[in-house]
Order: structure tokens, then C-alpha cells, then sequence
């Protein structure tokens, strides 16, 4: 079974939300990897779209390099809506 | 390594989830992959002995709803195998350790299935542990094993009620078929309660596990909730428990009950129950059979992929 490759599942729960990861399988090729993903992660009407990809062609961040990666947003509080100071009484904002 | 350590520690104790590429000490790993790795190889095992009964079920509505039942078995065995994996173990080195026999799976599937009202006392009792046991492991702190565990729980609440349908109805039936069903709660209520795994004062790795918020109750915790969820579940039903010192105590505000033979789950678990022997030959000749599957789907997608790119793949020209 290990001769086959690790794919993994996003699936589509309904229209309008994105695909969300729900695990992976092992499946020969990209057909049998989504009729296995249809019969393991969707036997319940959990989804209206499969998306399977090899997890061998996920590039990901590395948990070690976490902080210094994620850095250069952490010091730019004025991208949020909070970090202005508008007076109550200034109605729709 | 210290600060690696330190960051790990600091997870678990802000009841943050670990994750797979974090980094985890090696006993928490191995830790985590032996508990998955029963616990996938519990599910798989526990197709067989409801499997058994599929061919001959009273109705095509109770075969339906026992197939649906025995798939979700597969299902959460995969569940597992690939959260198992998340932490770096081989699936088909798993498979391997369970068909040799280097890896246990839940006793309780080493007794034999006497009848159909087993079915339905599988669903109600073992079921019932097994969410008694589960649902505190949807907040372990291994995220991909607790992500299976929420799914897992969702699909056992079915499981649980199906059996105990089953068994109302076979209660509302003739006097043998009550019998049965008195017959089957008899032998199954004992094995139930050794699913929570030895007392705690016998339980060496609880402590630890429990630092690490890989369990979150102790063994007899759980095991006294179960039984206190029994009692009025059988009362319901109509069936007595086997147990003469089963009683409330209102000093307590749980129920006590009888001492449970530890030495019959020693003997289960070494080996040397019912159906051991039976259960892991099954698994080894379903693996085995289904090799050339396996093969035939690899060399599929060999040549397909060789056509893709435009190359015979080597499988012989007419294909």
C-alpha cells in the first residue's frame, strides 16, 4: 500500500465555503484518489466538491523558522480597523 | 533543543493543539503513534465480528444500517491510519505489525458474536464505551488524532443508537427473543467495562499521558461514567446487568459495582481469548487477497501515466 502515494483531501461542504482539509489517503492515481476520498470523507453528504493533490507537491512553511517567517506582519497593527481611534458619536464607521 | 522543548511545553500547557511538523519529544511521538495505531487497528478489527452477521440480518433495513455500520468501521480505521501517518509511521508497516501480531487492537473484539441481538448489544455497550472513551479524546492535544476522534464521535452517536433500536424492538418481541437479548447483555457487560483498560493504581503510563493531555481522565473515571450511564439505559430496555453489587450510592452520587476479573483481560489481551487467533487470520487473508488489487491499480496508473506522456510504459502494445 505504501507503493501507493499520499494524497491530500479538501472538501467543498456547500456552495460558498471554501474546500477545508479533512485528512489524506493513499490511492494508486488522481481518479482513485478522489473516488476513495468520495467513499471515506463524504459518506454522509459532507461535501459538494473534492479537490486531492499529492502531498508530495504541497510546499508548506517550516514550523522551526515559524516566527521570524511570520515577523513582518506582527509589528503593522495600523492594518487593522482598531488601531484608529474614531470618536462613538460618528455614526457608520 | 531546550528551547524546542520549551515551545512544546508551553503548547500543551496553553491547551494549544501540537501539530505535525511541530516539534514533539520523542516519547510523545511514539507515544501517540502506538495509541493511533491501536486505535485504527480497534476499527478495523471491529468490522469482523458484525461483519459476520451481515449475510444473515433479519431485514434488508437492518442489513442496510448494519453495511452503513461496518463501513464507518473501515472508515475510522482510515481516519487513524492517516492521522498516524501525520506523525510519520507507515501505513502499510502498521498493517504489517497488526497481521504479525506486534501491535494490539481493543480486546473486546477477541469475543465472539452468538446471535444477532449481539448487534445490538455491541451498538449499545461496546459503542457506548467507545464514545465514553472517545469524546474526551476530541480535545487530545495531537491535532491531527483529535480531528479524527470529532469526526469519529459524530458518526458513533448512530452506531450506538442503532443497537439500542435493535434491541428495543427484539424487547417488544417474543420471550426467546428477549432471552437473546438478556443472553447477550450477560456476556457482553463484563468485557465492556475492561474496555477502559486496567484500574488506575495498575495504569503506569496514565500520569504521563495526562501531563501531555493525550488522555484526559483517568481509566476508572471514564469506566464509572459509563456505568452510571448504563444503569438507566437497562432499565429502559427491560434487561438486568450481571452484576449482584451493581447498586446506587448516594454518599457518592455514582453507582458501585461488583470487582471485575482482571485476569480474564490479561488473558484476552496476551492472546488467549475467543476469537484471537480468527480475528488476525481474517485480517491476514482480507490483506493478502486483495494484493493483486493493489498491484493491478499500480500498474494502471503506470501505464496511464505512460500514455500521458506520451510513452508506451513497457506494459506490451493493444492495451
Amino acid at each position: 500500500m505504501s507503493g501507493w502515494p499520499l494524497y491530500e483531501v479538501f472538501v467543498r461542504s456547500k456552495r460558498g465555503l471554501n474546500h477545508v482539509h479533512v485528512g489524506s489517503l493513499h490511492a494508486a492515481d488522481d481518479e482513485t484518489a478522489l473516488r476513495h476520498a468520495r467513499d471515506l470523507y463524504t459518506r454522509r453528504n459532507e461535501g459538494v466538491s473534492i479537490w486531492v493533490v499529492r502531498s508530495d507537491h504541497i510546499a508548506a512553511t517550516s514550523p522551526d523558522e515559524k516566527d521570524p517567517f511570520f515577523a513582518p506582519s506582527g509589528d503593522k497593527v495600523y492594518r487593522h480597523p482598531t488601531f484608529y481611534a474614531i470618536p462613538d458619536d460618528v455614526p457608520h464607521m | 533543543m531546550a528551547d524546542l522543548e520549551e515551545r512544546f511545553d508551553r503548547t500543551i500547557e496553553r491547551d494549544q493543539r501540537v501539530e505535525p511538523r511541530d516539534w514533539m519529544p520523542d516519547g510523545y511521538r511514539a507515544t501517540m503513534i502506538r495509541q493511533i495505531a491501536q486505535h485504527a487497528h480497534s476499527e478495523i478489527i471491529g468490522m469482523q465480528p458484525e461483519g459476520e452477521w451481515i449475510t444473515r440480518a433479519p431485514s434488508l433495513r437492518r442489513k442496510a444500517i448494519l453495511l452503513a455500520k461496518v463501513q464507518d468501521e473501515a472508515g475510522h480505521g482510515l481516519y487513524l491510519y492517516s492521522a498516524a501517518e501525520t506523525l510519520g509511521a507507515d501505513r502499510a508497516e502498521l498493517t504489517g505489525m497488526l497481521i504479525e501480531g506486534r501491535q494490539k487492537y481493543s480486546s473486546i473484539f477477541n469475543y465472539p458474536t452468538l446471535g444477532y441481538a449481539d448487534v445490538g448489544v455491541i451498538g449499545w455497550l461496546v459503542d457506548g464505551a467507545a464514545i465514553c472513551n472517545q469524546v474526551p479524546l476530541c480535545r487530545s492535544s495531537y491535532g491531527p488524532y483529535a480531528r479524527a476522534m470529532i469526526r469519529i464521535c459524530k458518526e458513533e452517536s448512530f452506531h450506538q443508537r442503532q443497537g439500542y433500536e435493535l434491541l428495543m424492538t427484539m424487547m417488544r418481541g417474543t420471550e426467546a427473543q428477549r432471552a437473546m437479548v438478556q443472553d447477550a447483555v450477560d456476556r457482553w457487560w463484563w468485557p465492556s467495562l475492561m474496555m477502559f483498560g486496567p484500574p488506575d493504581d495498575a495504569s503506569p503510563n496514565t500520569a504521563r499521558s495526562m501531563a501531555w493531555k493525550i488522555k484526559r481522565h483517568t481509566n476508572d473515571e471514564l469506566r464509572q461514567r459509563f456505568v452510571d450511564m448504563s444503569v438507566p439505559q437497562a432499565e429502559a430496555l427491560g434487561v438486568t446487568l450481571p452484576d449482584a453489587d451493581l447498586r446506587w450510592n448516594a454518599e457518592r452520587g455514582h453507582h458501585d459495582f461488583g470487582p471485575i476479573d482482571w485476569s480474564e483481560l490479561q488473558r484476552v489481551i496476551s492472546g488467549n481469548g475467543p476469537c484471537n487467533a480468527r480475528r488476525v487470520a481474517v485480517r491476514r487473508a482480507a490483506h493478502e487477497d486483495g494484493a493483486w488489487v493493489r498491484e493491478a491499480a499500480t500498474a494502471h496508473a503506470a501505464k496511464a501515466a505512460g500514455r500521458v506522456a506520451g510513452t508506451d510504459a513497457g506494459m506490451g502494445g493493444g492495451g
